[in-house]
């Protein structure tokens, strides 16, 4: 991460940051521990990924970090959140141990899909995180019918439905927005903007900003500055208490930005955005390093205090890093476990000759 | 035993499911309000009221997703598509989400969901509105695809299929609405999914089919009998869980086998259980078993074009001669 700086680059006074986002430090340093570990959590995989112990596609979460942390802080326990497959750090911070998503990377029975699902498809029930897809946009149906359940068994909680940017041009995203705006859903659906839907720049594919998409849908949008950690969290407080109240659906788009390719196996730049942009973002708008300058600030946190915070955050990638590498390959017999959550008494389910 | 229609039958299927748990509502086109477009769902809103029997919007793909996202929240949505054609603008929720979720999460989420609606060609409906949509949902794994052919079946295998705690797709015959014939008046009348249903029995040759083709197997069949052949016609009832059993049972009775349905012949049902009557039955076998299929088409809409695409009676009796050599 970029250097201290005496001011923010946040753009926000340095003094009284905390008040002025009705964050305690308490907070604010929990926040600032949960980053640091998704960053040193990436950071391994990323690692794992380049000497073949991550296979497939893994799409790292690195620089926007504060879209984890800060929106699922909010939350309570019962809420729902669900994703795309850029979410590693949002199962974790909706409750799935580091250790469990490590495993699932790399495909090991300690994962929590069992090594079935993959970097792209991490589950955790009991954590209500309802994952992980694969396909663009094709979780927003899902998550408006949690919201669904939500209001028809008439329970006091929201649904958070991360997307990228890209998601705003397919049609399901459209044809859920209306029906939410319909039905009074409690589902914020965020936009993580982080201006690339993999190499194509969102304004070369729209004539119009993310926020105005629930305009036709009369849904209220609003946009905040996902670098900005302390923003994103007062801004989603806020938001999710009207919706928990039931104000119903809200759109929101996350102003975020990538600092690693689109996935593991993309370059970081190259024909789609300079080395330049990227260096500046990294310089201007890492997550981290903009909390650090608002916290050394208010003179809540020091460097040794960071830094301790860090040895933590990578003690526990390293443990998880430890566990996936321990834990087993899935027995032979995995492979035709969980096709079917009823196996009826009568009748073939499976064709291929080997099981029947 | 009560006589009533297939439509009335599926309509006591719904209703009872949605009196025994809460957590059954239906959702799709016209359903509410309207009374379904097939009438399926006559009275229900007045019943259960407007958050169980819900009027959607026209988004096929939102609202079969919605009712998958309830399902793995813990609800058991019964989504009807106007036809099954529709349900084509669904398919990525119901192939990569509503069948895939189980196995991607490792077993953590069931996903019990019934898709349901006509299905199969009607009458000069045209190419969009006329197929047979099975191989699509029966293609990928992790979905159940039911086809009933008669009021007590509609009525035990949708009660069945609400209940199972996989997707479902439950494909109505478009023409068999009307259809009336006897229901057990049993209290919790229940067909077990994967249990195929021996509609008439017979020695000289086996007519395996499932869905709207029972009937016309069984107009073959008295076709047959008048010329002295005896037609065992077998209804599969559902094609996935397939009972295997109960074609093998037929084949090595028979020994001689014609597969009817009106989908296309390419990689169709028909296709699959040919596949294992060959691998598993070969030795029975006295002659190569043939299929009646759609022509290899879509659907034309002049009338005598579309009669010519449709297996018919004739040419079921047709194929069954020749499997025996007549």
């Amino acid at each position: 991460m970029a250097k201290a700086k005496t001011n923010t680059s946040s753009g926000a006074k340095t003094k009284d940051v905390l008040a002025c986002h009705g964050v305690t430090a308490k907070i604010a340093l929990e926040l600032m521990q949960e980053m640091l570990l998704y960053r040193r959590f990436e950071e391994k995989a990323e690692e794992n990924y380049a000497i073949g112990k991550i296979g497939g596609f893994c799409h790292l979460h690195i620089g926007q970090e504060a879209g984890a942390a800060g929106v699922i802080k909010v939350l309570q326990p019962e809420d729902y959140a669900i994703s795309a497959y850029r979410s590693h750090t949002q199962a974790i911070a909706k409750g799935i141990s580091p250790k469990a998503v490590m495993a699932e990377l790399y495909g090991r029975v300690g994962g929590m899909s069992g090594g079935k699902g993959g970097s792209m498809h991490v589950f955790g029930r009991d954590a209500r995180f309802f994952g992980g897809h694969g396909i663009v946009g094709g979780q927003v149906p899902l998550a408006t019918g949690i919201g669904w359940k939500i209001k028809y068994r008439g329970e006091n909680l929201v649904c958070v439905c991360f997307m990228g940017d890209a998601t705003v041009n397919q049609g399901g995203f459209h044809e859920c927005l209306n029906m939410a705006a319909v039905w009074e859903l409690p589902v914020i659906y965020v936009v993580e903007n982080n201006e690339y839907g993999m190499g194509t720049a969102f304004d070369r594919v729209s004539k119009t900003e993310i926020s105005t998409r629930s305009v036709p849908f009369n849904i209220p949008a609003s946009s905040v500055n996902g670098q900005n950690v302390l923003s994103t969290f007062e801004h989603f407080r806020n938001l999710t208490e009207e919706v928990r109240a039931g104000g119903g659906p809200r759109l929101v788009e996350l102003r975020t930005y990538r600092f690693r390719g689109h996935s593991m196996s993309d370059p970081v730049s190259g024909t789609y955005r300079s080395t330049e942009e990227v260096e500046r973002h990294k310089e201007e708008s890492d997550p981290i390093a903009i909390l650090r300058d608002q916290l050394f600030a208010e003179g809540v946190l020091d460097q040794d205090t960071l830094e301790e915070m860090d040895a933590t955050a990578k003690t526990i990638a390293a443990e998880a890093t430890d566990f996936a590498d321990e834990s087993p390959m899935p027995e032979p017999a995995a492979l035709y476990e969980n096709v079917w959550a009823e196996t009826n008494a009568h009748g073939r389910l499976f064709f291929d000759g080997r099981r029947t | 035993m009560a006589t009533m229609t297939y439509r009335e039958a599926l309509n006591e299927a719904l209703r009872e499911e949605m009196d025994r748990d809460p957590d059954v509502f239906l959702m799709g086109e016209e359903v509410a309000e309207y009374d379904g477009a097939y009438k399926v769902s006559k009275g229900l809103l007045d019943v259960f009221g407007d958050q169980r029997v819900v009027d959607a919007p026209i988004s096929e793909l939102g609202f079969a997703g919605l009712g998958v996202g309830a399902a793995m929240a813990g609800l058991r949505p019964v989504i009807e598509f106007m036809t099954f054609n529709f349900a084509y603008l669904a398919l990525d929720q119901i192939i990569n989400n509503a069948s895939k979720l189980c196995y991607m999460s490792g077993g953590q989420f069931k996903v019990p969901i019934t898709f349901r609606g006509p299905n199969g060609p009607a009458l000069q409906l045209g190419a969009q509105h006329s197929q047979s949509c099975e191989t699509y949902f029966l293609h990928a794994p992790g979905c159940k695809v039911v086809t009933p052919a008669t009021p007590a079946d509609a009525k035990g295998l949708l009660k069945a299929s609400i209940r199972d705690d996989d997707p479902v797709a439950f494909m109505e015959g478009e023409l068999l609405y009307n259809f009336k014939g006897e229901v057990p008046e049993e209290d919790d009348f229940v067909i077990p999914l994967g249990v195929a249903d021996l509609k008439r029995v017979g020695s000289d040759v086996s007519i395996i089919t499932h869905g709207k083709m029972v009937h016309v197997a069984l107009q073959a069949s008295d076709k047959l009998e008048s010329e002295g052949i005896e037609a065992e016609v077998l209804d599969l009832r559902s094609v996935r869980p397939l009972d295997v059993d109960a074609i093998l049972e037929t084949v090595q009775k028979t020994n001689r086998v014609v597969y009817l349905e009106d989908s296309w012949p390419y990689a169709g049902t028909g296709a699959q259980v040919v596949s294992i009557i060959q691998e598993e039955a070969f030795d029975h076998l006295d002659a190569p078993v043939l299929r009646v299929t759609q022509a290899d088409v879509p659907m034309p809409y002049a009338k005598n074009l579309e009669a010519l695409a449709k297996p018919s009676v004739e040419r079921v009796v047709e194929s069954c001669k020749k499997v025996l050599y007549r």
